[in-house]
Formats: structure tokens, C-alpha cells, sequence
């Protein structure tokens, strides 16, 4: 049994009030770069107020329809970024997952893909679920060599939609099923 | 096609708003055919009553008076105006000009007789010369192969497989994603004008 099922090697996955998400966020959203590798919104740089209305808005929501957790380094216990799942479908044991470091020294050095991990199994180890999928911006190539090593396989792509400074480009599908996940796992032990 | 061209006329179909007087009873009926609520939504298929459907109508129409993300039109007969089904765009994404789309046919005896046809060639057009999207996405489970063929005929192409994504019956099935850009719709068109010259 693993009772400690949120923490990784260099990070550990937590819950946080509004106010302390609220003032990330409303940071993270003006970096530009960051968000256009997140999502497809334009900006909209909303205030720590808004974002903390926001988030309370969100406390209402039912929990099993999707998953939110900060993401900790150790060292420090600093908030680096967020890990979830939405379209989450239970009876079809399926979600997505996304997962964005606001923190940018903490980029490429490993703790994306830590995190991941975690979240990978609470997924099949908590909420006994048979896949996990991921959306990734073809203009994206850091994270997708962080989901390879994590053993999301493409499962193929949205052509053309995203148009960013005058160009079109490719959503991208992965995943990971449950079976792939084990099979990685014993490997790694 | 013009200016002055009647986006929503067919010549078996027209599509219209929602009726909120006669809809919902023959929605409602067709809602307790759950192979039909499969091949359109990954929820769990449940029947709505009468009453659930009226609530579900006033929903749709507030959602698409404001999220401006949302496209909802009912498939009617053109002569005596009897509801045949639905076709909707979602998920509109204006900065990238993306969306996708449901279409449904309600009743299984009025299928096969070129209205779902007639319906996706209209909603094709106003997707694609009113709203100027860039492109559309269908999301088919494998589950479902007539429903995969009948968007392939009309040039959509399989972008994505979600492997294993469904599970129903003890089954697992992907969840396929097509994709239909509107420059391959317009080549297709051509050719077609080509044709009956």
C-alpha cells in the first residue's frame, strides 16, 4: 500500500484555498508565453478578486466531475504550478489530464513530469480509472517530450486548430492506458 | 451561392428554431431510444419527460443567447414543418475559428431518407460561409460505424483515435475524431458544381 500517494520525488500535489490560487493565477495569466502554451483563450488578465470569486464559485462544483491540486516543490514547500482532470467520465473509467508550472526557473528540470507521475497514479490507483488522455500544442515540443518520458503514446491530431502569429497548428492527442502504465511501472522497478 | 441564398432551406428539410409548445413531447420520446443518446454524448444515456425536455430547450436557448458559442437548430420536414431531429455547432473558439458538431436524426424509421444528408450539407455551408470557421471536428465513437461512414462521405477524415476511451457492454471502443477543413469542403463543392454541368 502506498500511503502517501500525492508526494513524488521533487514535488508533492496539494489542495489550496482560493486566496492563496487566486494570487498565483493572477500572476501566471500575464505571462503570455505560458499561457499560450496552456490554452487556447486569449488573456483576459483577470484580478486577484475575480480569480478568488471565481474559485469559490468553484467550491460549489460536485468533485467527482474533475480533479484540481496545486503542485509543491519539496524543497521549500513552494507553489510552482497546477496539475487536474476534466472531461472527466467515470463510467467509461476516462479523463484528461493538464498540467501548467507558473513558476518558470522550475521549467525542464524535472518537476513537471514528477508531478504527472503522481497524478498518473492517483488516477489508476485511487480512482481505478483505465485511461488518461492529454491535449499539447504541436508548438509545444518541451511537453511533449515530458509526457513521452511520463508514457503518454500520440494518439493523433487536430489539424490546424490553433492560429497564432499567422499560423495554423496542430492540436495534439495522447495517452496512457492502464495496462501501459503497469507495464512501465515494473520496468522502472 | 449568393447573397440573397436561403441558408436554412433545403428541398426535403428546412432547418428551424426550437418549437417549445410540440417539441418537447417528441423529443421526449425519442430520448428513451438510449442507442440514440449514446451516439451523441459520453454521459450516461438517460430518458428525459416531457417536462425535463422543456427545462432542457429554455437551457439550450439561454446557452447559445450567451455563451455566442453555441448553434442549435431543429431538422423539420419542409412541407409540414414535423420535427425530424437536431443539428448543433459547439464549442465555437472565435480566435481560431474552430467548433464541432452533432447531428441527429430522432426517429430510426425516418433515417436513410436523405434528411440527416440534407441537414449536414446546409450546416456545412453555414459553417463554413456564414460563421467563416476554418475548420470542423466530429466526434464518433467506434461503436458506431454508420455514423463513421456518413461523415467520411462527406469529406470529414479520422484525425484521432482515443484508444479505449468508451466502455459500454463490457466493451471497449475509441472515441474517433474527425476533421473537415473548410478549403477541403470548398474542393469538394467544386467538383460536385463540376459534375452537374
Amino acid at each position: 500500500m502506498n500511503n502517501n500517494l500525492l508526494t513524488g520525488e521533487l514535488v508533492h500535489l496539494t489542495a489550496e484555498n482560493p486566496e492563496v490560487m487566486a494570487e498565483c493565477f493572477s500572476r501566471w495569466y500575464q505571462d503570455t508565453e505560458w499561457l499560450r502554451l496552456l490554452d487556447t483563450d486569449a488573456p483576459r488578465l483577470l484580478s486577484v478578486k475575480k480569480w478568488k470569486e471565481w474559485l469559490e464559485k468553484d467550491l460549489e462544483k460536485d468533485l467527482t466531475d474533475g480533479v484540481f491540486f496545486a503542485i509543491r516543490a519539496l524543497e521549500g514547500d513552494i507553489l510552482i504550478g497546477f496539475i487536474g482532470l476534466f472531461d472527466l467520465y467515470h463510467q467509461h473509467g476516462d479523463t484528461l489530464v493538464a498540467i501548467a508550472l507558473g513558476e518558470r526557473k522550475y521549467l525542464g528540470n524535472g518537476y513537471g513530469t514528477d508531478a504527472m507521475r503522481v497524478m498518473l497514479c492517483y488516477a489508476f490507483n485511487e480512482l481505478n480509472l483505465r485511461r488518461v488522455g492529454l491535449i499539447v500544442f504541436e508548438y509545444n515540443p518541451r511537453a511533449i517530450r515530458s509526457y513521452e518520458k511520463a508514457g503518454f503514446i500520440p494518439e493523433g491530431r487536430i489539424r490546424g486548430a490553433i492560429l497564432r502569429e499567422g499560423k495554423r497548428w496542430d492540436w495534439l492527442y495522447m495517452g496512457i492506458l492502464r495496462d501501459e502504465w503497469l507495464a512501465k511501472r515494473i520496468m522502472i522497478s | 451561392m449568393s447573397i440573397d441564398t436561403q441558408l436554412f432551406e433545403g428541398k426535403l428539410i428546412r432547418l428551424a428554431p426550437i418549437d417549445h409548445e410540440k417539441d418537447p413531447e417528441v423529443e421526449s420520446r425519442w430520448t428513451h431510444d438510449l442507442s440514440l443518446l449514446r451516439a451523441l454524448w459520453r454521459k450516461p444515456a438517460m430518458p428525459l419527460s416531457v417536462a425535463q425536455m422543456k427545462k432542457k430547450y429554455e437551457a439550450i436557448e439561454k446557452e447559445v443567447d450567451e455563451s455566442k458559442r453555441l448553434f442549435h437548430f431543429t431538422i423539420r420536414g419542409k412541407e409540414d414543418g414535423r420535427l425530424l431531429g437536431f443539428v448543433r455547432i459547439e464549442g465555437v473558439e472565435w480566435t481560431h475559428g474552430i467548433a464541432s458538431l452533432k447531428l441527429a436524426i430522432g426517429d430510426p424509421v425516418e433515417r436513410e431518407k436523405g434528411y440527416g444528408r440534407e441537414a449536414l450539407q446546409l450546416i456545412l455551408r453555414f459553417a463554413f460561409s456564414e460563421l467563416n470557421l476554418y475548420r470542423l471536428s466530429a466526434v464518433v465513437g467506434e461503436d458506431n460505424p454508420a455514423a463513421l461512414n456518413f461523415f467520411k462521405r462527406f469529406g470529414f477524415v479520422e484525425e484521432v483515435r482515443r484508444r479505449k476511451a468508451l466502455l459500454r457492454d463490457g466493451q471497449t471502443w475509441d472515441s474517433i475524431h474527425l476533421g473537415l477543413l473548410k478549403d477541403e469542403w470548398l474542393a469538394i463543392n467544386l467538383k460536385e458544381e463540376d459534375h452537374h454541368e
